[in-house]
């Protein structure tokens, strides 16, 4: 009794969010013109796994009480990037790969290293290092364009048996290769204690430096995974503005949605992933529900607003005025 | 027994008021005007100084308003589409006749403050984190001005008084638009340091709990605080669309970094509460400057992005570290 209780308090927000996608999506199926065929869900999953990696990402360092506004512009240095090295035959491809997510952590590592040593706020650093990755990758393609190995690239963004998109077992993958472990480890925890309290974290000796550093780093490989699937999904590189700061915005919308405490310490990647794939879905309703295409930046961006108003409800538990203002 | 002189004394307390972080931004600015004046002797001349001056006016308005948020330690990240909104609707007020050009300027503001409205209701009463009230916001108010602007060309031409006050002359050959960013600067500096509500904003800085406790109406005064910031982002917008003599959607995106940059580089901290008002005009200059210069070398770019996000990271390790957990 005792257990269970605990364990649902601190997954309630991942179960709510896993519930609100499965609502919507059945909604969105049910709607959809031709019915719910292998290509209608392996077009969603793509598109929905690609936000999802991101706000895995943007979640990691959430957890610190942090905020990573620079995994749009990782994730488009990881595009130019790809574009130009994941290719050739199957050695080339596979060092390219390496190549990038390497430089995915490098720049992870970099914000780590500023924000943890230099002891910069991560707002203002990540938005500064966002514009120095967001410079290498104009450089890297100045005018869209490049190549990427198409046979890797329909691989994972094609079918496998049984109709399963690829990019979802790809998904699940991450999650149980790269988070689980992580969530798990010395230091996965240690990020969780610094974000309820670092000063705390800090008497009771966990290691605050590393685990944050560590934060940093898994966000900018995360993100790079991010950059080297939308190479997949579109077989160009395109070092856009624009398209940075929608998936930064985007990230952080879906971790709200997915129940991640953004005062740090709570949440976790999986619910995180559930909150990307509702954003996703909720721009899908609209294609469904015929919405003027004009409207959708002014839906969207409204129910992000009701979306993060559900945080004020917390408002009405609270028992002594003076807890509001920490 | 060594003996110290008036003026030594005088030195010291002087020293003691001079805030080290404003040195160090006044020596920068300094050190790149001689980097520039090596490069063309042109840049130590009076116009082009003035030049740069009003340049830098349109994002010291911007600035002012992002210092009053940051003081009070939240951040306002709504400025790109805040700033869009001021210099559209101004534009469009103008296209309703010569009522409409009477009240241009007015109508382009007041968008801002309201929008800025919704960013204080959001963050004083139902106690969201600003950083993601604020991109909610900014996401709002770009679906609103796609509408706005969709299906057909809007009116975007700026009124008389607008292209008047971004690009006129008046008194003594001086930019109308340096005369307006003093007089913004002026009274921004009266209302931090000589009324309640500005030491309020300070307290709130430092610890929103004491304040309350104190019979200050901490909610109230965050409200007015990002109302302030939306309405003077929106008069950025409404200069910047006088000197362009038109509005553009784009027109606010370059302008989130370099606001936040100016305020933090002028030594306000980014978790609030400390900062002068000279610190962000030194902050602005540098920053103008710093731009000014990477594109008269006519420098690539991709290596303008790079070297703007690094100075800023380095500018700040010198002097915007914050202190160790203990």
């Amino acid at each position: 009794m005792g257990d269970w209780y605990y364990w649902h308090r601190e997954h309630r927000g991942t179960l709510l969010a896993i519930f609100a996608f499965v609502v919507m999506f059945a909604i969105y199926s049910f709607n959809h013109p031709v019915g719910l065929n292998a290509n209608v869900a392996t077009t969603a999953a793509n598109k929905g796994v690609l936000l999802a990696l991101v706000a895995m990402a943007q979640t990691v360092v959430v957890i610190t009480s942090g905020i990573d506004l620079s995994v749009g512009a990782v994730l488009v240095l990881a595009n130019c990037l790809a574009s130009r090295i994941v290719l050739g035959d199957t050695i080339s491809t596979g060092m390219g790969v390496v190549g990038v997510l390497l430089v995915g952590c490098l720049c992870g590592a970099l914000n780590g290293l500023i924000v943890v040593y230099g002891r910069l706020q991560p707002i203002v650093t990540t938005i500064a290092t966002g514009a120095v990755f967001y410079g290498i990758a104009l450089a890297l393609r100045p005018v869209p364009g490049g190549d990427v190995n198409a046979q890797l690239a329909e691989a994972l963004t094609g079918k496998l048996w049984l109709d399963i998109p690829a990019s979802l077992v790809l998904l699940v993958a991450i999650i149980g290769l790269v988070w689980m472990p992580y969530r798990r480890s010395v230091i996965g925890r240690a990020t969780y204690a610094v974000g309820s309290s670092e000063s705390a974290a800090y008497m009771s000796g966990v290691p605050i430096k590393a685990a944050k550093f560590t934060a940093y780093t898994l966000s900018g490989l995360l993100s790079a995974m991010a950059g080297l699937f939308v190479t997949f999904v579109t077989y160009s590189g395109e070092a856009s503005a624009a398209n940075g700061s929608t998936y930064t915005l985007y990230s952080i919308a879906s971790v709200v949605l997915g129940g991640v405490s953004l005062f740090g310490g709570a949440g976790s990647a999986v619910g995180a992933v559930f909150g990307a794939l509702m954003f996703r879905t909720i721009g899908d309703l609209m294609f469904v529900f015929n919405l003027e295409p004009l409207w959708q930046p002014l839906f969207q961006g409204l129910i992000l607003l009701a979306a993060i108003s559900l945080g004020a409800v917390r408002l009405f538990q609270v028992r002594n005025r003076l807890e509001l203002y920490d | 027994m060594t003996e110290i002189g008036p003026s030594s004394h005088a030195v010291k307390s002087l020293m003691r008021h001079v805030d080290p972080a404003i040195a160090t931004a006044f020596a920068c600015i300094v050190a790149l005007l001689l980097v520039g004046s090596i490069y063309s002797s042109s840049f130590l001349s009076p116009e082009y100084l003035l030049q740069q001056l009003k340049v830098g006016a349109f994002l010291g308005v911007i600035a002012t308003g992002m210092m009053f948020v940051i003081l009070i330690g939240q951040i306002d990240l709504s400025v790109p589409w805040v700033v869009a909104v001021g210099g559209m609707m101004a534009t469009a007020a103008t296209a309703w006749g010569p009522a409409g050009e009477f009240f241009a300027i007015p109508v382009g503001v007041l968008c801002g403050v309201v929008l800025g409205l919704v960013n204080g209701f959001g963050v004083a009463y139902m106690r969201i984190p600003s950083m993601i009230v604020t991109l909610a916001v900014n996401a709002v108010a770009q679906g609103l001005m796609v509408v706005h602007t969709g299906g057909f060309a809007p009116q975007d031409a700026s009124s008389h008084a607008m292209r008047f006050i971004a690009t006129g002359h008046s008194v003594f050959g001086i930019p109308n638009a340096l005369w307006i960013w003093v007089f913004v600067g002026g009274i921004a500096v009266f209302v931090l340091s000589r009324t309640t509500f500005g030491r309020s904003i300070y307290a709130i800085g430092n610890s929103e709990r004491a304040t309350y406790l104190s019979g200050v109406r901490t909610r109230f005064v965050i409200l007015t605080a990002f109302a302030i910031s939306g309405g003077l982002s929106a008069f950025g917008g409404v200069l910047l669309a006088g000197y362009a003599s038109k509005a553009a959607q784009s027109m606010g995106d370059a302008y989130l970094l370099p606001a936040i940059a100016a305020v933090v580089l002028g030594g306000t901290s980014i978790l609030g509460g400390r900062g002068k008002y000279l610190g962000t005009v030194a902050g602005v200059i540098l920053i103008t400057l710093l731009q000014s210069i990477l594109s008269v070398m006519q420098i690539e770019e991709y290596a303008r992005h790079v070297i703007y996000g690094a100075v800023i990271i380095l500018m700040l390790l010198l002097y915007g570290r914050e202190y160790q957990v203990r």
